[in-house]
């Protein structure tokens, strides 16, 4: 059975242009998102995840960046070239975002209620009545107590946790094809930050919305997503399913991403990161960007950009290390006792191509969703 | 609301009482006497004038006098226009004095919101250039030099407007534009500040997200918001305004509030400088509470809801 894509991202490349030169954000991103997954994209800050998400909402700032080459295909329509005009129609309709930080991005002047019923009045063509009847549904969807009441009360009376609710609401208000999720829970506290991510897995079930949700915390990627895309220097160096990703992780990036997870089962005292700082996009390196603070570094690293391997039909990553000539490396030990653990649970060898479970009705959807 | 208001209204006149106070002792610095500008007069005579009104008594009597009559409503009679109360010589003046500052402020806050706004929507463009210039001129060129620019050009050399005097809206005109070039410019450029900030806001961006239309994210989402510092300026601004029109009174021959004030300190006609005081003082401590509740229609955070607030 062959899944629709509902959104294609091709050889895209964005750069903006600064007083010090051309910062070339994302060199080349490739990636698809199913109807009714949950993609994540992980990666440092820098490393391009926003720019990439910013820019198939067409949010970046227009005066300084410049989508240079690829495309963005949605609903047959490439977003990439898509007059102003047009976009519009599609921006809070068919793809619409949550942002990081829910304290900024409610407007402090308006009533929570004419900020939800405005897309709804504007794609919908709704009347003000029943926008509003359909904003304090929305309401008590995301879990607001009482919203004949605080639908007429302004951001300052939320809290945070409550105030990004207010947001995800907005976002759900058109039964969009799309949810961008753009680092919704990192500016909450860690309760709160749990109580959004349940929000956000029990909506997913009700509604039928793909969403891609971007973090740099891989402890909600588990708990969210269904594949998961790693970036790096303005690239997707690793994609696979979750499991795949998490326990049998290929880029050595990853596996220092995941060497640097707390782990309940380790006993060292201090926490594991990666030596070095991320490569600078106003020149981009070479070869691999990953090479300078790579501990597998091989010369061909530093000389020749790699391809994208493909691990299993779902699991894709580019680095030399799984060329057929390359020498074989000892992963982390956090990343080994992962694979060991991965054998355990599903007795495949992690090693093996070939690692989505074969009844699964969609490459790369987490079963029992 | 109205408790707050009860409230405002008692420091207003507190406010009132200690502006009253200072400005008398104050006045009562500037040497010599109401009657010594009378050249016809003999020192016997003066101190007969200065009996007749109370100049004689002990300072702190005079001022327990005063404050008895203020108290009253009492503003005392002018020495130098015969006798005339200073309450009815107040209330003739008051008039063009008002008419001019009040347009001045609305143009001025009109003007500058609407430069502000379109030179922050435009930014970096010849628009944004243009009213940055007429902003920079506006506040660096003193009122005067624009009344007397519009008077010989618009007025005398076009022939379109009067030239000066006080006698009908079209009178008004010229001096409105030359009070309100200051006004224009400080509305116009915190306005542009102000913009530029709400509109790299994440609020904006999250409009844009919901597919808000340019226009429609400038008016429903960023104006309100910008207003908010700008209405700050705009209260001092009011009086400065008044004060500045002073001058402009003078040039223009309007017979205001201004041209009185001055004459009055002149010739130490006491009871006139205090009334022309504390009307100011009064027109300042309303302006205050205009611009206070103004914020709270503006700025749902600071409203104020009778002890309702969350």
């Amino acid at each position: 059975m062959v899944v629709e894509k509902i959104l294609q991202v091709k050889d895209l490349n964005i750069s903006f242009h600064t007083f010090s030169g051309e910062v070339k954000a994302i060199r080349g991103v490739n990636f698809d998102l199913y109807k009714g997954e949950t993609l994540a994209i992980v990666g440092e800050s820098g490393s391009g995840k926003s720019v990439t998400t910013k820019s198939i909402m067409r949010l970046l700032p227009e005066h300084n960046s410049e989508i240079k080459s690829g495309e963005i295909l949605f609903n047959g329509k490439d977003l990439a070239k898509l007059k102003d005009r047009e976009m519009q129609k599609i921006r809070g309709h068919d793809i619409s975002m949550i942002f990081q930080d829910p304290m900024t991005s409610l407007n402090p002047t308006m009533k929570i209620g004419n900020q939800i019923t405005e897309p709804l009045i504007k794609h919908q063509n709704m009347s003000r009545h029943d926008a509003k009847e359909r904003a304090l549904d929305l309401l008590k969807l995301v879990g607001i107590p009482k919203p004949e009441i605080r639908i007429n009360q302004y951001p300052h009376q939320f809290s945070g946790g409550m105030r990004q609710r207010v947001v995800i609401a907005i976002a759900l208000a058109c039964n969009p094809k799309i949810l961008i999720a753009d680092e919704p829970t990192t500016a909450l506290d860690v309760t709160i930050q749990a109580q959004i991510l349940e929000l956000m897995k029990d909506l997913q079930k009700k509604i039928d919305t793909s969403i891609i949700f971007i973090t740099h915390d891989l402890g909600v990627v588990a708990n969210v997503a269904d594949r998961v895309a790693v970036m790096y220097g303005g690239k997707i160096v690793e994609i696979g399913t979750a499991d795949e990703i998490f326990y049998n992780p290929k880029h050595p990036y990853t596996w220092g991403l995941i060497s640097s997870m707390p782990d309940m089962d380790t006993e060292e005292e201090e926490l594991f990161s990666i030596p070095g700082t991320p490569p600078d996009l106003l020149d981009p390196p070479k070869g691999d960007a990953f090479a300078p603070r790579n501990p597998f570094v091989m010369k061909i690293d530093l000389e020749q950009e790699p391809p994208f391997f493909k691990v299993s039909e779902t699991h894709y990553a580019a680095t030399w290390l799984l060329h057929p000539d390359a020498p074989p490396v000892d992963p982390p030990d956090a990343v080994k006792r992962r694979q060991s653990q991965y054998l355990e649970m599903t007795g495949v060898n992690s090693g093996a191509v070939g690692l989505d479970k074969g009844n699964s009705q969609f490459p790369g959807k987490k079963e029992g969703k | 609301m109205a408790k707050y208001l009860l409230q405002r209204f008692l420091y207003m006149i507190l406010t009132l009482f200690i502006v009253a106070s200072i400005t008398f002792f104050l006045m009562k610095l500037i040497p010599g006497s109401p009657f010594n500008t009378f050249q016809k007069l003999s020192v016997a005579q003066q101190n007969i004038l200065l009996e007749k009104y109370g100049l004689k008594d002990p300072l702190p009597v005079q001022y327990f006098n005063y404050m008895k009559n203020l108290v009253k409503g009492d503003l005392g009679v002018s020495f130098q226009f015969n006798n005339t109360p200073v309450t009815e010589l107040l209330g003739n003046r008051i008039g063009p004095s008002a008419i001019l500052g009040l347009q001045a402020m609305v143009l001025g806050a009109i003007a500058g919101i609407f430069l502000g706004t379109i030179s922050a929507l435009k930014q970096n463009t010849w628009i944004d250039y243009g009213s940055t210039f007429i902003a920079v001129i506006g506040k660096s060129i003193p009122s005067f030099i624009f009344a007397g620019l519009l008077q010989y050009y618009i007025a005398v050399k076009l022939g379109w407007l009067p030239v000066m005097l006080w006698k009908g809206p079209e009178y008004t005109i010229l001096p409105t534009i030359a009070l309100a070039m200051f006004p224009i410019s400080i509305a116009a450029r915190f306005m542009r500040t102000e913009m530029i900030d709400v509109l790299g806001s994440d609020y904006i961006t999250l409009a844009k997200a919901k597919g808000a239309s340019f226009w429609q994210i400038s008016f429903k989402h960023a104006i309100r918001n910008a207003l908010i510092p700008v209405v700050t300026v705009m209260g001092p601004l009011a009086i400065s305004l008044m004060t500045g029109s002073l001058v402009i009174e003078k040039i223009f021959g309007i017979p205001g509030l201004g041209e009185q004030f001055v004459k009055s300190i002149g010739t130490n006609d006491y009871p006139v400088i205090m009334g022309t005081n504390l009307l100011f003082a009064t027109l300042f401590v309303v302006i205050i509470l205009v611009v206070d509740i103004l914020y709270g229609i503006i700025d749902p955070r600071i409203r104020i809801s009778g002890g309702k607030a969350k």
